[in-house]
């Protein structure tokens, strides 16, 4: 016990690396703790024996906040920043998307009226996020009790609510809680299109199209962008572990240290405060704070222990959901896949099989009895197309999102379910590419069950804790502890089960940065 | 008709001028009737059924037995106006009961006991932690109720005016909340928006408890008990009260229709007109103002005032000509959403039927019965609905008025009313309601039952059954939606019916709205028909009688 530390910093993944980078820049003397024997949580690259990376787990970007790009001056390249995505259909005739551009592709049916609808639709839904948006890069105002900054914050808020206009206003406040298939229906006839938009609001939660709040998560989706497009998505050059590397050079530029294999056993704690951490070997590390990027439950009662928390909270925190329904399936094929009506070309894209809002609601069903879905909505990339530099073979690689495939399976997630979960999304893909079992050299099946083991994220969940209105801002992850302060002094939340949440954003990580700085001392 | 015989049929109606017309005899178009008449002014009431009531009825359908047709339980009815309106000199008598429960698959069941003791050792029967936690849940539910009471009786405030009464409200409200603590504040939003399973995960881990109480987050809603947003619903079943006994309920004695006769005698005897028999065709509107009605029959009647008590989509898209509405109220009006999710069957028993896994004289007979023990199976029948078709093992909410209320059948029978969700206005494969569908869907009810009594079938006289399609028919509410519109956030407060119309006055001059189209919603509850009476005499400068604000 040599030295003790300003900030120790729990898991480098972007979020804990993010925290420490602004608070090294800031002149603080951090330390970045990392169970795993590499840095990057679940944005990583990982390269296989076919010479191919594979994205393991994050497979986009859209919505790295440009504050951090710019602040942490990250050295970051993109393979391509406006992805267009492609819903697909079984006959052949796909939708393109592109901003709010579509195509139809092999002459597929799309009225003009749809075309005209489904713009003004993503318009004003853009809009409306890009007010949300603000409150992307600060803490949460809180209910009570509030200061100033939270009081300038709901002021700019009310204001910038105000200012988009009665008519706006009245139906951003009519839609806010809405559910996405009411609002599509209400415009939309085409049944491939409302399915891949339907889509994209429930990604990564437990929501179907039909389930109310369902537009306020497709609107924190749309709220971020990509080198100034809002709604934009990307792939970086050599993967997803480039964000990682890229904030992991900014926090030991600015002079953080970072171990990996260190996993943190418990939190120390002296006078309900936190005073440093233990480690499995034994190790004993002192801190003025602590930030942990870990999730919630995890922080908490792993780390911390339920004895230092009051009943009540623990109860509460028992309680929030952070159950993942999303698998991952990366399979690496001998070649390039060939998708029914789709070119090389067309495959620099993210496809997805979502056909229609009945399909996506059918396939959730499941989820909400603990069985995976047999017809799963797919969200696909082929990164080895989009960015050849992360193939050095000939060989390519499907990175697949699955849903639904719920962490709490009644039956258990056994071997020979996750064989099943895989055959599953197997067959799905055949009525779109009919060889693509033949091309499939190697598998790999990760159920929400499996992320939860390899990224110590309790639940499995992308996003540490559900997008949904009673898990955002200042109820995020718990009231009281939703301002990355908690009920112990000196420790902190910096990741995604803080406010704003999920995807590789490192917002949460900004964020509790400037309020660990903000405090005295 | 000769040009003569017009004229003289037009002078005759002017005489007939009227202050106010209300469209629909349901319990919040005598409601809104009942305080306008009591404002001195002259008031016709129109109704196109030969009965008053809507869907607040008593019927005899079968000889001997009155059947609460639509509505069956009484406990939302504001009693402000049952105060204002004297409604028991009228006649109307609420009976409060208790009991209910769940029949369970396993051969077990749970009661529901008014002893809070006794509740507390039969919910610990089931799970010993779901007792200890009862007190807490009922707690925190009585202090949602106990927050959202007070805006029932209000304008729901646009937050888009700059209007100082819009604003005054708003403050009110911002004020009514900022008294809970940050904690109670995060809970409420929290209430607001979560699902009802998610909340009663919150509280109990017994299956069948959690079904018990989740039945009133689903019923009359096209949501499962797993959407969110169905916390909020319970509220709606919660926030009665009978005889002071808040989440009390009771039966009206003599059927539903009970309400409806006390609030159309109290009507009449402050010098208003019903005439029943009566339907609406069109309003007629002149330079974008009310002047009237013209029924069905070809009849006319004048007023300057006219108050739709028919739901929304009923009111501005089929008796308002569309030309006389701005194409964008129009287009928000067709999006509202009313669906159908539930249907009904009353029935006429012999006796009383047999559940042996029950002993004979358990209070569970004596309130709302349900064979649903868990949200598994809840959820399920809602995707049935997603489906376009009926639950095959339906949520059931069954009760027998006769053990509290002789008056409804014969002595030693008796009348049960079954609410069955869900059930789709619109089925699958575009087939019809009418024919082997209905049948069908009454066999799957008494089917369940019979699952749990032997005899059951054996001691059915008489029934009926009613679907989605039916209660629209006959009660004109669209789809069938008890509520008159999902009871979802986009859909409450200064978002019911329509953003910017939610202070019951429509884009035409002098036509308002009063159903459970408008806040606070769906219910018996008779608020929306007061509020709308507020805000017409408010624009009249009436003498005002709705007390409140």
């Amino acid at each position: 016990m040599t030295t003790r530390y300003d900030t120790i910093v729990i898991g480098a993944g972007h979020n804990g690396l993010t925290c420490a980078a602004y608070l090294a820049k800031a002149g603080k003397k951090v330390l970045v703790l990392e169970a795993k024997d590499r840095i990057g949580g679940m944005a990583i690259t990982e390269p296989t024996e076919d010479g191919v990376l594979i994205p393991t787990c994050a497979h986009l970007l859209y919505q790295l906040h440009p504050d951090v790009i710019r602040d942490l001056n990250l050295n970051l390249k993109m393979a391509a920043s406006s992805l267009p995505t492609i819903a697909l259909g079984s006959d052949g005739r796909h939708l393109k998307i592109l901003g709010e551009t579509l195509t139809a592709m092999n002459g597929a049916d799309l009225s003009s009226k749809d075309q005209e609808n489904y713009t003004q639709v993503m318009r004003d839904l853009k809009k409306f996020a890009r007010v949300l948006g603000a409150l992307l890069g600060q803490k949460p105002p809180r209910l009570k009790n509030r200061d100033w900054e939270d009081t300038k914050t709901l002021l700019k808020l009310g204001l910038s609510i105000r200012m988009m206009g009665r008519k706006s206003m009245q139906e951003f406040l009519r839609i806010a809680l809405l559910n996405i298939a009411d609002q599509l229906e209400d415009h939309l006839e085409n049944d491939l299109l409302m399915g891949v938009t339907a889509m994209e609001a429930v990604w990564g939660t437990h929501l179907a199209p039909r389930s109310p709040g369902s537009v306020l998560s497709l609107m924190y989706r749309l709220a971020g962008s990509m080198e100034g497009t809002q709604g934009a998505i990307g792939i970086p050059a050599g993967g997803m572990g480039k964000v990682s590397e890229a904030l992991e050079q900014a926090a030991t530029r600015a002079g953080a240290t970072i171990r990996t294999n260190a996993p943190v056993k418990s939190l120390l704690v002296e006078n309900d405060t936190v005073i440093g951490v233990e480690l499995e070997s034994g190790e004993k590390l002192l801190a003025n704070s602590v930030a942990s990027s870990a999730d919630p439950q995890r922080t908490f009662l792993s780390l911390l222990g339920a004895e230092h928390l009051d009943a009540g909270f623990t109860r509460r925190l028992n309680k929030i959901r952070n159950r993942g329904d999303a698998a991952k399936v990366n399979l690496v094929l001998d070649g390039l896949p060939e998708f029914n009506g789709l070119s090389q070309q067309d495959l620099a894209a993210k496809l997805v099989i979502a056909p229609s809002i009945n399909y996506i609601e059918k396939a959730f069903n499941h989820a909400k009895y603990g069985e995976f879905s047999e017809h799963p909505a797919l969200e696909i990339t082929l990164p080895t197309v989009v960015d050849p530099a992360s193939s050095r073979s000939n060989k390519h690689v499907l990175s697949i999102v699955a849903q639904y495939a719920p962490y709490q399976l009644k039956a258990g997630w056994s071997e020979e379910q996750r064989a099943d979960l895989g055959e599953a999304v197997i067959r799905t893909l055949e009525a779109y590419a009919p060889n693509i079992r033949k091309q499939i050299v190697s598998q790999q099946v990760l159920t929400p069950s499996d992320l939860e083991q390899l990224f110590n994220v309790t639940g499995g969940h992308w996003h540490h804790l559900e997008i949904q209105v009673d898990q955002l801002l200042m109820m995020r992850p718990l009231h009281g502890t939703a301002q990355y302060e908690t009920p112990i002094g000196g420790l902190f939340l910096c990741g995604a089960g803080a406010h704003p949440g999920g995807n590789v954003t490192g917002a949460p990580g900004m964020n509790a940065a400037q309020r660990i700085l903000s405090r005295k001392g | 008709m000769g040009r003569q015989a017009k004229r003289l049929a037009t002078d005759k109606m002017n005489q007939t001028r009227y202050d106010a017309i209300i469209i629909g005899a349901g319990h919040n178009g005598l409601t809104t009737a009942c305080f306008m008449a009591k404002a001195g002014l002259k008031v016709l009431v129109l109704e196109k059924n030969d009965y008053l009531g809507g869907a607040a009825v008593s019927l005899e359908l079968h000889p001997g037995w009155t059947y609460s047709n639509c509505s069956y339980v009484c406990s939302l009815l504001r009693p402000e106006i049952v105060r204002d309106l004297d409604l028991p000199k009228y006649g109307l008598q609420v009976i409060p009961y208790s009991g209910g429960g769940v029949f369970m698959q396993n051969g077990d069941h749970l009661c529901n006991y008014t002893d809070h003791d006794a509740h507390r050792l039969e919910l610990a029967r089931h799970s010993k932690k779901d007792s200890e936690a009862y007190d807490r849940y009922s707690t925190d539910l009585m202090r949602q109720c106990r927050f959202i009471k007070p805006l029932l009786m209000r304008m729901a405030p646009d937050p888009t005016s700059f209007k100082p009464r819009d604003l005054a409200e708003l403050a009110y409200l911002g004020k009514r909340f900022h008294d809970f603590s940050e904690a109670q504040m995060a809970e409420t939003l929290r209430f607001w928006t979560m699902s009802v399973a998610e909340f009663l995960d919150e509280y109990f881990e017994s299956d069948v408890i959690k079904a018990y109480y989740a039945g009133s987050g689903i019923i009359g809603t096209a949501l499962g008990p797993m959407s969110p947003g169905t916390a909020y619903v319970l509220l709606h079943h919660y926030m009665g009260e009978v005889d002071g006994n808040i989440g009390a309920w009771g039966f009206a004695r003599g059927g539903m229709g009970s309400i409806s006769k006390a609030m159309a005698a109290c009507f009449e005897d402050h010098g208003g007109e019903i005439r029943s028999g009566c339907g609406v065709d069109k309003v007629l509107v002149k330079n974008g103002r009310t002047i009237g009605v013209v029924l069905k029959n070809g009849d006319d009647y004048y007023a300057n005032t006219v108050i739709s008590n028919a739901d929304v989509k009923h009111t501005f898209l089929d008796i308002v000509e569309r030309n006389d509405l701005p194409e964008d109220f129009v287009r928000q009006v067709e999006r509202f959403k009313i669906r159908g999710s539930s249907g009904k069957l009353n029935i006429a028993l012999d006796g009383m039927p047999e559940f042996p896994q029950v002993p004979k004289d358990s209070p569970i007979f004596n309130g709302d019965m349900h064979f649903t023990d868990s949200i598994e199976r809840m959820e399920r029948g809602y995707d049935d609905w997603k489906n376009g078709t009926w639950s095959k093992d339906p949520y059931l909410d069954m009760l027998l008025p006769t053990r509290i209320d002789p008056t409804m059948a014969p002595p030693g029978k008796h009348y049960m009313t079954v609410f069955v969700q869900y059930a789709p206005y619109h089925l699958a494969n575009n087939e019809s309601w009418d024919g082997p569908n209905r049948d069908a869907f009454a066999q799957t009810v008494f089917n369940q039952i019979s699952e749990y009594s032997p005899n059951f079938k054996d001691m059915i006289l008489h029934y009926e059954c009613r679907t989605p399609l039916d209660i629209e028919r006959e009660a004109g509410i669209t789809e069938g939606n008890i509520f008159q519109g999902e009871l979802t956030f986009d859909q409450l407060l200064f978002n019911r019916p329509v953003p910017g119309y939610a202070q019951y006055r429509s884009p035409i001059k002098g036509l308002y709205m009063c159903g459970s189209s408008t806040h606070p919603g769906g219910g018996v509850m008779g608020a929306p028909g007061a509020n709308a009476a507020r805000e017409v005499l408010r624009d009249l400068g009436a003498r005002q009688t709705v007390r409140g604000y």
